[in-house]
């Protein structure tokens, strides 16, 4: 299991500019719908990942990083 | 129920003499007074009321919701056991295979579905319903939710429904055999407006799935998906369509525009309008279960879902969607306590 935290934005598996924390303008509205999503792309490398969403949770795999959890 | 497609229309939406709204003096009358769901051009007056009278109209529906289907609301989780890799085109979905989605292709083993349904059933629901993103279940599909209905029935009390398609005859009855007690199949969008949204299946193919899960004797779930660009006269033309199939229950749904999607621009509904709608759905359908489905979060709010709950709606779907995520399952749990609407407790129909 890794962080969510990393150089790609888990909604839309872009870069995040330059690497830094937080987020940049650009993937605030991204930051604000995974209020309510699960991320799809891994933090740590961009890869889209398989997720599954439960009634009461989710989980996501990176083929690359391994699994997040909710 | 029955829908007169011929009773005459109130005719217009102004105030009458003593202040009030005609439609919804004509509704009191008609749906609460004598349990006759509202027709097609009735519906579209509610739906063009103003917003002044939408309070006035929330509340007829409430009291309709409550004479009709009584103060219980009934609570069910979903879960995707397929997801992604659709091979149809409906346009606001993440999972057809034919979008740029983000959406992956992923298949639930049955452990977690256990695990899952008994989560949900701690909840208080009542009801676990197994979907799969798919035009119709193949061999494999089938046997793995025979599988899993097995499992969860051995293991956990609650009702289970399906949702997985398009089927045959063939497939209907397997799926009353195996214990499946409700089907969802939606209609999604009215008739009209049904060849903007999907073109890779037919309206009447939807039909003929919802007939035939009726004849079997399975109750059918059968739902829309407002705020796709339909015109006011086309969501009144689905909710009498739907009223028409006389479903036990409809699942109310709300875009959530998706990425990839070709609706992904499409903006988000008003609340006020999505209120109407629901209201209207309640006063077209004064005995089914009127259920909040996705896209409530961002429609209409934690005020909005509120609103919906003292206007009409009598189920809900509790906490994550298939492949989006809802409010915390004990918020909606809370404002049922707050509002004093008791949860459905369990009744095995089959």
């Amino acid at each position: 299991m890794h962080s969510a935290a990393g150089n790609f934005c888990g909604h839309c598996g872009e870069a995040f500019d330059g690497g830094h924390h937080p987020p940049s303008y650009a993937h605030q509205r991204c930051g604000e719908r995974m209020a309510m999503e699960p991320p799809r792309y891994c933090a740590a490398c961009g890869r889209r990942m398989k997720v599954q969403v439960t009634p009461l949770g989710w989980t996501a795999e990176c083929s690359r990083h391994g699994v997040v959890v909710a | 129920m029955t829908i007169q497609a011929n009773l005459p229309s109130a005719g217009s939406t102004g105030t009458t003499a003593g202040g009030g709204y005609a439609i919804l003096e004509t509704a009191r009358r008609q749906v609460l007074g004598d349990g006759i769901g509202l027709n097609q051009a009735q519906l579209e007056e509610v739906l063009r009321l103003p917003d002044e009278a939408l309070p006035s109209a929330l509340e007829l529906a409430h009291q309709v919701r409550l004479r009709h289907c009584g103060e219980e609301v009934e609570v069910e989780g979903i879960i995707s056991i397929k997801t992604g890799g659709c091979p149809e085109d409906c346009h606001f979905c993440s999972q057809s295979g034919l979008f740029d989605s983000p959406v992956r292709g992923v298949w639930l083993d049955i452990p977690e579905l256990v695990k899952a349904a008994k989560e949900t059933a701690a909840t208080g629901a009542t009801e676990f319903c197994i979907v799969a993103a798919v035009r119709g279940p193949d061999i494999k599909l089938m046997n793995q939710i025979k599988f899993a209905i097995d499992r969860i029935t051995q293991e956990v009390d609650i009702n289970i429904a399906c949702s997985l398609g398009m089927l045959t005859q063939r497939q209907v009855d397997q799926l009353k055999e195996w214990g499946v007690h409700r089907y969802n199949h939606n209609l999604e969008t009215a008739r009209s407006y049904f060849p903007e949204v999907v073109t890779t299946h037919t309206y009447e193919e939807r039909l003929q799935t919802c007939a035939m899960v009726k004849d079997a004797g399975m109750e059918l779930c059968c739902g829309a998906l407002i705020g796709m660009g339909e015109s006011l006269e086309q969501r009144a033309e689905l909710a009498a369509q739907l009223a028409a199939l006389e479903p036990h229950e409809v699942p109310l749904n709300f875009l959530n525009p998706r990425p990839g999607t070709p609706l992904e621009n499409q903006g988000i509904m008003d609340g006020k309008d999505a209120l109407r709608a629901i209201a209207a759905f309640r006063l077209a359908m004064p005995r089914t279960v009127l259920r909040y489905a996705g896209g409530r979060e961002l429609t209409l709010g934690d005020l909005g879902t509120r609103d919906g709950l003292l206007g009409g709606i009598n189920a809900v779907i509790v906490g994550n969607y298939l492949t989006t995520l809802g409010r915390p399952a004990t918020a909606d749990l809370n404002l049922l306590v707050d509002l004093n609407m008791p949860i459905k407790e369990l009744q095995k129909t089959l």
